[in-house]
């Protein structure tokens, strides 16, 4: 069985899955005391449970925020060098076909997507997997906007200001709460992707 | 790694990986541990307050929150401007928000009311309410943001504290200024804010004196920290070299507090 092991081919390099997981565990601190701080404050008319939130107050939650931020900038800054500078990004989620992402939704939608290849996406995990990229930057960025509206006044007025900038840090995270529920239920769906992405093969 | 060519080759792999994960799955204690991590009891886990608790934790976000003081006063422009706002975009009312409600607000009585000068100031004499005004005035219409989230503008006129500071012959390398306020508040900031042209001790609002309820006789305004670090009723100033916390600070509230 080892040898086996051996001879298949890397499906995700361990750069890749070790920040994968450090990101897992920075989005979910983030997203825990980030309720709990809108909590504080809501700008919809409605509430997150507290008991699904982090840090017990809303200055232990903004600790939280505020620690968990390094992880994720940092990991996320390494995650995009290493991906963009080995050319991984270009070959995994390039071409990104319009026309491809519609017929592997019909698919999907049909439950005829085969995920067979794991070295592989099928349209809708590149279009998934690059908007989930793209949303965690305009979360760092809007973040950036509401924490130091000041010293970033390009952030801010891009954003619409300060207030606006709040509305758009909440929508983004929303975004990324409905792509992990989906991540989680493919993986649920398709187990053996979970040990590729713990073991790389 | 070689890339391989697509064919019977990648076929093969694909079956074995197929083969090896089912044969993986099929141990009852993976597939049980699978299912528990996907439940919300499993992720809740990670939300408990036994986290919280630990003293260890609370030191490390204790420490990391002290780190990220520095980062902010390395990342603060003492130069940049807080935006300004004209008198149609004032929130009106204006709210009132303190540790207690409305009805505790102190009654000072300006007549006798002195503003204290402690620390590092070569000119330590106290200050009248009838002085504080007569001294040169300046007025900015500012966003006040909450550490809550919310927002609102407002409209203050007061001495640019900068000027306040020479005048008394504050070290203006000292780092810190402390408040003590008439609402057993106290609060302290760092001198870069200090000094800092939109920094200002306020005593009107919208023109009038400044109402008890925003902080009469004196507030210190900063359009460039957080509601919290805008201490009002100031009674006295220090300046010193010692750290000197905050009410909110003191139970967890990052001390830089600004944006």
């Amino acid at each position: 069985m080892s040898t086996s092991i051996l001879k298949k081919p890397v499906v995700h390099p361990l750069w890749l899955r070790i920040t994968h997981w450090l990101n897992a565990l920075a989005v979910i601190v983030m997203i825990l005391s980030g309720w709990r701080i809108y909590n504080a404050s809501p700008i919809f008319p409605f509430r997150i449970p507290s008991e699904w939130t982090l840090g017990g107050w809303l200055g232990g939650a903004l600790q939280w925020h505020f620690a968990a931020m390094w992880l994720l900038a940092l990991n996320g800054l390494i995650y995009l060098l290493l991906n963009t500078g080995s050319g991984r990004l270009w070959k995994k989620f390039l071409p990104l076909r319009p026309r491809e992402v519609v017929q592997d939704m019909l698919k999907a939608l049909r439950g005829k997507l085969q995920h067979d290849a794991l070295d592989h996406y099928n349209a809708v995990q590149k279009l998934a997997y690059v908007s989930v990229i793209l949303d965690l930057i305009l979360l760092v960025v809007s973040g950036l906007a509401i924490w130091k509206s000041v010293q970033f006044p390009i952030l801010r007025e891009l954003m619409g200001g300060f207030d606006n900038a709040r509305i758009v840090h909440f929508c983004a995270m929303a975004f990324l709460v409905a792509f992990i529920v989906v991540h989680i239920i493919m993986v649920a769906l398709v187990p053996r992707t979970l040990l590729a992405m713990l073991r790389g093969r | 790694m070689i890339k391989k060519k697509l064919g019977p080759a990648s076929l093969l792999d694909t079956e074995s990986i197929l083969k090896d994960a089912q044969r993986e799955l099929a141990l009852p204690s993976r597939r049980l541990f699978a299912k528990r991590a996907l439940t919300l009891g499993g992720l809740s886990l990670l939300t408990g307050c036994n986290i919280t608790d630990e003293a260890s934790v609370n030191r490390m976000l204790e420490r990391i929150s002290r780190m990220n003081d520095g980062v902010q006063g390395w990342l603060f422009d003492p130069k940049r401007l807080a935006p300004t706002y004209t008198q149609a975009e004032m929130t009106r009312p204006f709210p009132f928000n303190a540790y207690y409600g409305i009805e505790d607000v102190p009654d000072i009585d300006g007549s006798d009311y002195q503003l204290e000068i402690l620390g590092l100031v070569t000119n330590k004499r106290p200050w009248t309410l009838e002085q504080l005004h007569k001294m040169p005035q300046n007025e900015q219409i500012t966003r006040h943001i909450c550490v809550e989230g919310w927002s609102a503008i407002g409209r203050w006129g007061g001495i640019p504290f900068s000027y306040f500071l020479k005048m008394i012959g504050a070290d203006l390398n000292a780092k810190y200024i402390d408040f003590q306020c008439g609402d057993d508040y106290h609060t302290s900031i760092d001198m870069a804010t200090a000094l800092h042209p939109q920094t200002q001790l306020t005593l009107t609002y919208d023109g009038q004196i400044l109402p008890p309820k925003y902080g009469f006789p004196m507030k210190l305004r900063m359009p460039t920290k957080l509601g919290y670090k805008n201490p009002k009723h100031i009674v006295s100033m220090e300046v010193t070299n010692k750290y000197p916390g905050g009410y909110w600070e003191d139970q967890g509230y990052n001390w830089f507090g600004g944006s």
